[in-house]
């Protein structure tokens, strides 16, 4: 042992430690900032506690027949194998407690079913795999990727401090306001987490399900996709940020202009160079995920675009399939989730990127022409 | 009755075929115990080797070794082979062996229809490991399939996967229509329904369970396989259908679905418990009550599983009510196996040690399961690591401890040896410390926020992740004890009476150590 023994600890604390330093030791839920999340702590802390209580009583007794009737003890066994009242006595006290435990947890149900009188109408939409948000009341809307990059993913840099809790851009909500969530999903079934507010609602193609909160307290707030969602389900994290209500209006203000902004980019004169690089970036958040940042694609599920006729040759193909989807696959319309501008500026890109170079290029007023006829 | 086995014990008095015939045309209760058995421990192994790809990527953040395409490939089979593979037919194979030995029958009703649902199901398996190797690989939508991830976006190998589930679904029921046949036609004269041993009721009840919901099941996958192959919509909105409608048909199929995993365990360690106590079990009657109430509420239940999914609060507050009723008929059993230990003259073989550690670490599970019925606190539980602890206290201490524990109590009577009890307590410490390393963290994950089936996790998870995932590794390890001890105690050891446990009580140790190859050949008389 001693030598042998303290190397092989070493090692261990060495492979151990870096890891355990970023991390923490939670062992509870956390009460959150809600209303709703503080009631179901305080649920959660009851349960708990009860279990805990008849834990300590049944394994009480139990532990005192392991240590005390032991045959190797010289305990002689009795022979009782039933007690009419002690049976039914078990039977009636547990039901009594499971009824106590009844009627706060129902409350709480009422009041987290309340969706009504909101003051702010969001509908969260979950797509494979990101997060888009629509500001019912304001008519805008945009998408919310995750902003970790795969190098800290593949462990090629750093792992930041919201290491896969980070996103581009997150949904913003004033504080002190009732907020009602409109969940609904584009693909295949997702669900809105943020432990923080006590809300988790699945949001599944074809149905709206509602739900809400009211955060008093300003600051950021992360979740996670809580529904397996296919190969990046671990990847579409909810990030909230919640800000006093001036900060709110002024920052509603600045995307009414960049959404006028994005309209008026349909309307001007594109070179194949600007296109390029736009599309570079559309496409590293809408398609790589699937087709891979090489153009490789995971056939046959998701196909190879690097070489792939459709991309190289069939142009009005390609805009179709970009625009309208494959229906009965993975691959989605796209026409209603990206602009007139980087619709023309990834279908540019995926025709030009990888070898796959046709030198053609379609301009965002070509495809609003495209998407008029249909 | 009587009638029917004397002719039956008249026509068959030679041993087993020789060589591959006996196992491949056999119809004797034994041999295909002993198939299932062996079938179900490869399973284990197999399925246990996925859970270990997923620990080992899991143990730090980032991706390391596997794709996450890969990763819920792995999460998938993982949870269809341990359920449909390792600890089904870990119980039909129990309940081959054990089944005609404690009514007092020569062997099952059925013996033919017998060794067909056994060969059905290794055919099943084939099947669905070699998705595997199909392009755009195994099934990777979780265990459960909720569509219309595994329809519409599933990978081609999903019909395979259907047509797999179909053929298990045959074999299962074919395997419970043979048990209730044998226990309501060949149960020993004298041997009235409140006569019989437990794992008789449980496994009874269970069988009815499986006639019930495994055509349930069927007509899930039924239906997946037209959306996907015949252009139907059930499950796909844009045609009108609705993938909430799967997840209700799923789980009326796949509530009943985990007390069939555990009942029978239930009856098992309600004899091994009596027996190391040297003490009659306490409360038979509201031991055989409580398990038909568990079955009954296993049906009104199901939509626990989709508290978040926007069922309306008079349905989310009847299925909250109805999963919470299901603690008093479970305490019940729990109270009892305590009140049976206690006052009794208690000692620690392998076996009592496997049933003790499933009353308290079934109950630890069975707490949690209290803590997400409450539905208002599942909307922070809900698909999270939190579930994964629960399900998994239950299913490995639960069915699997005591299919180990079973294993041990009844290995002395199959194989005429006694196995090697200080391996066997050595594979149960080590089970038991891994086991709980593996799988206590997880409740702080998920009471953390951790979600379940990813494939990478923040860094706030990193040290509970690395500890279970050292937890898996010796729990996984350990498992391959078993086989050796096993392997040894069928090999040779010290010769086994008839009874080799002083406290055990039923007609199977009536019976010598090891017994003839048609158990009873004369009905025993019970009084």
């Amino acid at each position: 042992m001693g030598v042998h023994a303290m190397r092989a600890g070493v090692l261990a604390g060495g492979l151990l430690l870096p890891a355990w330093s970023m991390a923490d030791w939670t062992l509870n839920m956390t009460p959150g900032v809600t209303g709703t999340s503080n009631e179901i702590f305080s649920l959660h802390m009851t349960i708990l506690w009860i279990c805990v209580a008849i834990g300590v009583v049944v394994f009480g007794v139990m532990f005192w027949s392991i240590l005390a009737h032991r045959k190797s003890e010289g305990h002689k066994p009795a022979h009782f194998h039933e007690n009419t009242a002690v049976e039914v006595a078990w039977t009636i006290i547990p039901f009594v407690i499971l009824v106590i435990m009844a009627i706060p947890a129902t409350a709480t149900l009422v009041d987290m079913y309340d969706t009504e009188e909101s003051d702010i109408d969001i509908k969260i939409t979950g797509y494979q795999w990101k997060w888009r948000y629509d500001y019912i009341n304001d008519d805008f809307g945009f998408f919310s990727n995750m902003a970790t990059s795969q190098d800290e993913i593949y462990n090629r840099a750093a792992k930041s401090e919201h290491y896969l809790l980070d996103v581009d851009n997150p949904l913003v909500i004033p504080v002190g306001k009732k907020v009602r969530f409109l969940v609904t999903a584009n693909d295949v079934i997702h669900s809105w987490w943020v432990p923080a507010f006590g809300v988790k609602k699945d949001a599944i193609p074809g149905f709206i399900n509602e739900t809400w909160t009211r955060v008093d307290e300003p600051g950021i707030y992360r979740g996670q996709c809580t529904e397996l969602c296919g190969r990046d389900h671990g990847f579409m994290p909810v990030v909230v940020k919640a800000v006093p209500q001036a900060e709110y209006d002024a920052w509603v203000q600045d995307q009414l202009a960049a959404a006028e902004l994005e309209r008026q980019l349909t309307e001007k004169e594109w070179t194949l160079e600007e296109l390029l690089e736009r599309g570079e970036r559309v496409y590293a958040t809408a398609c790589a995920a699937c087709h891979q940042a090489n153009g490789a694609g995971i056939p046959p599920t998701f196909p190879a675009l690097k070489g792939n006729p459709v991309v190289t040759e069939d142009l009005p193909a390609h805009l179709d399939i970009v625009v309208n989807g494959v229906s009965g696959t993975a691959m989605q319309a796209f026409g209603p989730q990206l602009s007139e501008a980087d619709l023309a500026a990834v279908i540019t890109y995926e025709r030009n990127a990888w070898g796959n170079n046709t030198g053609e290029m379609i301009t965002p007023k070509q495809v609003f022409d495209y998407k008029n006829q249909q | 009755m009587s009638a029917v086995i004397d002719t039956h014990a008249g026509e068959h008095h030679h041993g087993p075929a020789k060589g591959i015939t006996r196992w491949l045309f056999t119809t004797n209760h034994k041999d295909i115990g002993t198939m299932y058995l062996v079938f179900s421990f490869a399973m284990f192994l197999f399925g246990g080797s996925m859970a270990m790809v997923i620990r080992a990527e899991l143990f730090q953040p980032g991706l390391q070794i596997v794709d996450p395409e890969f990763f819920n490939q792995m999460t998938t089979m993982h949870g269809l082979i341990m359920v449909f593979g390792a600890v089904m037919p870990a119980f039909v194979g129990l309940a081959n062996w054990m089944l005609p030995m404690m009514v007092g029958a020569p062997d099952m009703a059925l013996p033919r229809m017998n060794n067909w649902s056994f060969w059905l199901l290794p055919c099943a398996f084939l099947i669905l490991a070699s998705t595997l190797f199909m392009s755009g690989g195994a099934p990777n939508f979780g265990w459960t399939f909720y569509a219309p991830l595994s329809t519409t976006y599933g990978p081609p190998s999903t019909t395979f996967f259907i047509f797999a589930v179909h053929i298990m679904g045959i074999s299962s029921i074919m395997g419970a229509i043979n048990v209730i046949a044998t226990i309501l036609n060949l149960r020993a004269p004298g041997m009235t329904l409140m006569k019989m041993p437990l794992f008789v009721w449980t496994w009874l009840i269970t069988a009815f369970l499986l006639i019930a919901v495994m055509p349930v099941l069927a007509g899930v996958v039924t239906m997946m396989l037209m959306d996907i192959n015949f252009g139907t919509s059930f499950f796909d909105a844009s045609g009108g259908g609705d993938p909430v409608l799967f997840q209700h048909v799923f789980w009326f199929f796949g509530h009943p679905e985990v007390y069939i995993m555990i009942l029978p365990a239930f009856g098992a360690v309600s004899h091994i418990i009596p027996a190391f106590s040297r003490k009659p079990l306490f409360g038979y009657a509201s031991m055989v009550y409580a398990v038909g109430a568990i079955a009954l509420l296993s049906f009104v239940v199901w939509a626990h599983h989709m508290f978040t999914v926007g069922i309306p609060i008079a349905g989310q507050l009847f299925f909250m009510y109805a999963t919470m009723l299901i603690a008093v008929p479970t305490g019940v059993k729990v109270f009892n196996w305590v009140a049976t230990m206690f006052r009794g003259a208690l000692t620690f073989e392998a076996p009592m040690l496997f049933a003790v550690a499933f009353v308290i670490l079934f109950t630890i599970g069975g707490f949690s399961g209290l803590m997400l019925a409450i539905a208002p606190a599942d909307f922070q539980y809900h698909d999270t690591y939190f579930v994964v602890a629960h399900f998994h206290y239950v299913l490995v201490p639960g069915a699997i401890f005591g299919i180990f524990a079973s294993a041990y109590f009844w290995l002395p009577k199959w194989t005429g040896h006694m196995y090697d009890e200080t391996l066997a307590k050595t594979h149960f410490w080590l089970s038991f410390i891994g086991m709980n390393l593996a799988f206590f963290p997880m409740h702080f994950l998920g009471l953390a926020g951790m979600p379940r089936r990813i494939p990478d996790y923040a860094l706030q998870f990193a040290d509970f992740n690395m500890v279970s995932s050292i937890g898996a590794f010796m729990f996984g390890a350990t498992q391959l004890l078993f086989l050796l001890i096993v392997v040894k105690c069928i090999r040779g050891g010290e010769q086994a009476p008839a009874k080799p446990w002083e406290g055990a009580e039923g007609l199977e140790w009536t019976l010598p150590s090891p017994p003839p190859y048609h158990s009873f050949q004369t009905p025993p008389e019970v009084k």
